[in-house]
């Protein structure tokens, strides 16, 4: 017989080791996340953080993103998993209906469809298929996207499938105050939450901290910068090479407005039909593969609602149809960039 | 062995059986006057596992079953009326009508998942397990599954994590012999799915799942063991179905004449008839038990066709916990 032992509890006086920032006035989307864990486990007794390599003997997360976690509320609140992703989910499940609020790591979002089950067929459907006797406050977090050779199993974001799936909300993003606000949001929340790390995001660039404590509501996207002539919708990553672009075009005199989504589901459709219906031509850029991806959705909602009043047809960029390669010159242009959003916001006009 | 159980609860693992059983019978015939339209694979056969497991457990301890669960959930203690009202899909059923046969669901008495997935309700109930353990509420939680479950990769997965996390769950293996269509010899590589504890570090039992007294003890003993702390028992129930995978079933993939056999040594006349001969209960008592349960049916059905099927607008509520917009 096993002489393995449940986790205790952090002996008393552990040292709390979170990661510090890098500057007063910058945090990285890492930090932002470390630290809303650590705020919503120190605030609230029910939140349990799991998932593999989380706790700090395995390293606090194969990122660091949960480093200092368990030393500080202890091994029976902050734990490693096997490698056992439906279990994984799974007891996130069976402690979220008990009453708990659970935060399961998916390492990588390919590994989801480990778990699909899990997510699909009972995170989801559980409080209408009861009725709304039970209900499911889970989180999982999961990291993914294109830019560090790993190829095509460890870098596809599949946040539509989720969307797809009545039940879950899925978040995305791009900044660290936003990834700080929206994870205390999806804790709070009670249906459950996909959050969406993207991995060439968690380090660089450092931005503005968060306010502690403040929390950034599900389901209202961010209009990153006001323009006249065409809207730009973006999410995670691409948000930043949207703005990029809308910076280089404003000395051609074209007047980009661009909108952060930030929640996949629900879609904050009041803002992109405000936005669209000024400008009357939209771009929706996504990372993931363009063909039946979040922009295609989009894309209809808007056609449906001012099919009249849009001066060019919604255009969509989104990853190419194919898994993500691993040769470096592949891997990019797989990645829709500046150049082909630049191009594409041209066509609009 | 523990020692036998006193005659109190030798006669609440019947009047739960009893109970299983002329629900059973009821809703097959509601199935076949109409009456009830459903998808039903029926437990009849198997009423000790759920009865004797039941009789061990608290009303705070949780079980997650599966499709084949109906039993499980009756023996737990689902109010008959609630449960006959959610299978004829109606708005006063336990959730809804928008759940139906394969998730029932009844959090008050413990039923706390029903699902129609093969082997999902373990990695759940390990999950309800785990808020058990981390707050020290010393409840236990109950998987239900069946030997097909025994080789899905959820059941290998459930049963390592439970035991490294020595989590207070109990796995009930209902082994009637059938994964669907395919006999357990022709796709399981285990002589016995209690085999498979040793290679997850937990104790393994298989008993006669047809023998009330011999689930009670092993579920006696590994349910005081998981609320103890020392982590989770697989159990195997062996026992037999009397109506196929599900009722419509024409039971060809069987051998000629095994179902009957089974069906001749009916574990729940044969425990009444072990009751009364043993002096543990008169038959009168048992005689009004059934009455009683008969009359409990009665009203179930009545109260479950005098309500009213749900509104269209329940589409959009319980998909979250605001109202989807019309």
């Amino acid at each position: 017989m096993s002489a393995t032992r449940p986790p205790e509890a952090a002996p008393a006086g552990a040292a709390a080791t979170t990661t510090a920032p890098v500057a007063d006035d910058k945090i990285t989307m890492l930090q932002a996340i470390n630290w809303a864990l650590d705020d919503a486990l120190t605030n609230d007794a029910r939140v349990l953080v799991f998932g593999e390599d989380v706790a700090d003997p395995e390293g606090g997360g194969v990122s660091g993103i949960t480093r200092g976690l368990s030393t500080k509320h202890g091994a029976m609140r902050v734990r490693s998993t096997p490698i056992s992703e439906q279990d994984i989910v799974g007891a996130a499940i069976g402690a979220a209906i008990a009453g708990m609020r659970p935060v399961a790591e998916i390492m990588l979002m390919n590994f989801t469809a480990v778990a699909m089950d899990m997510i699909v067929n009972h995170a989801a459907k559980l409080r209408f298929m009861s009725g709304g006797q039970t209900h499911v406050p889970l989180v999982i977090r999961t990291m993914t996207g294109a830019g560090y050779s790993y190829g095509g199993q460890h870098a596809d974001f599949l946040e539509a499938w989720f969307a797809h799936t009545a039940g879950l909300k899925v978040v995305i993003p791009s900044t660290p105050a936003d990834a700080y606000g929206l994870m205390l949001s999806c804790i709070d929340d009670d249906d459950p939450c996909i959050f969406v790390e993207n991995l060439p995001s968690l380090r660089v660039p450092p931005r503005a901290p968060p306010e502690r404590g403040k929390r950034v509501p599900l389901g209202k996207a961010n209009v990153l910068r006001s323009g006249s002539d065409v809207t730009v919708i973006s999410y995670s990553r691409q948000v930043h090479d949207a703005a990029a672009v809308a910076d280089k075009l404003a000395k051609d005199g074209i007047s980009v407005e661009v909108i952060d989504l930030r929640t996949i589901s629900p879609l904050d459709m009041p803002t992109l039909l405000e936005s669209v219906g000024k400008t009357g031509r939209a771009l929706i850029v996504h990372e993931a593969v363009r063909s039946f991806g979040v922009g295609a959705e989009i894309a209809s909602r808007l056609n449906e609602e001012l099919f009249g009043k849009l001066k060019s047809p919604v255009l969509r960029l989104g990853g190419a149809f194919c898994a993500v390669p691993f040769s470096k010159p592949l891997e990019t242009a797989f990645i829709p960039g500046q150049a082909d959003i630049e191009a594409a916001i041209r066509k609009l006009l | 062995m523990s020692k036998q159980p006193p005659s109190s609860v030798l006669v609440d693992i019947y009047r739960r059986m009893t109970r299983i059983k002329q629900n059973d019978e009821r809703l097959r015939s509601g199935m076949r006057t109409g009456r009830l339209v459903m998808p039903y694979y029926s437990g009849r056969g198997q009423e000790c596992i759920p009865a004797a497991v039941s009789a061990c457990l608290e009303d705070t301890d949780t079980i997650c079953t599966t499709y084949r669960g109906i039993h499980d959930s009756i023996a737990k203690g689902v109010p008959l009326k609630e449960l006959w009202a959610e299978l004829a899909g109606r708005a006063t059923g336990t959730c809804k009508g928008k759940g139906g046969p394969m998730h029932i669901t009844h959090p008050a008495s413990g039923v706390m998942v029903t699902t129609g997935i093969v082997g999902s309700s373990m990695p759940i109930a390990n999950g309800l397990a785990l808020a058990s353990q981390v707050r020290g509420d010393k409840r236990v939680a109950v998987a239900y599954f069946g030997d097909g479950a025994s080789n899905i990769g959820a059941f290998h997965e459930s049963l390592n994590m439970a035991s490294v996390w020595k989590l207070p769950v109990v796995f009930v293996c209902q082994n009637n012999q059938y994964a669907e269509h395919t006999k357990y010899a022709v796709c399981t590589s285990a002589a016995n799915v209690a085999d498979r504890a040793m290679s997850y570090s937990m104790p393994g039992r298989t008993v006669d799942g047809n023998e009330p007294l011999q689930v009670h003890a092993a579920a006696r003993e590994a349910i005081d063991r998981a609320r103890s702390g020392l982590g989770p028992t697989l159990i195997e129930a062996v026992t037999f179905r009397f109506c196929g995978h599900n009722v419509g079933d024409d039971d060809s993939y069987m051998d000629a004449g095994e179902k009957e056999a089974w069906m001749a040594k009916d574990p729940v006349p044969r425990y009444r008839t072990w009751l009364l001969a043993q002096g543990h209960a008169t038959e009168a008592q048992l005689g009004g038990m059934e009455a009683d349960t008969e009359r409990e049916i009665d009203e179930a059905f009545k109260f479950a066709m005098d309500s009213p099927f749900p509104d269209v607008a329940e589409l959009r509520r319980d998909v979250y916990s605001d109202e989807v917009a019309a």
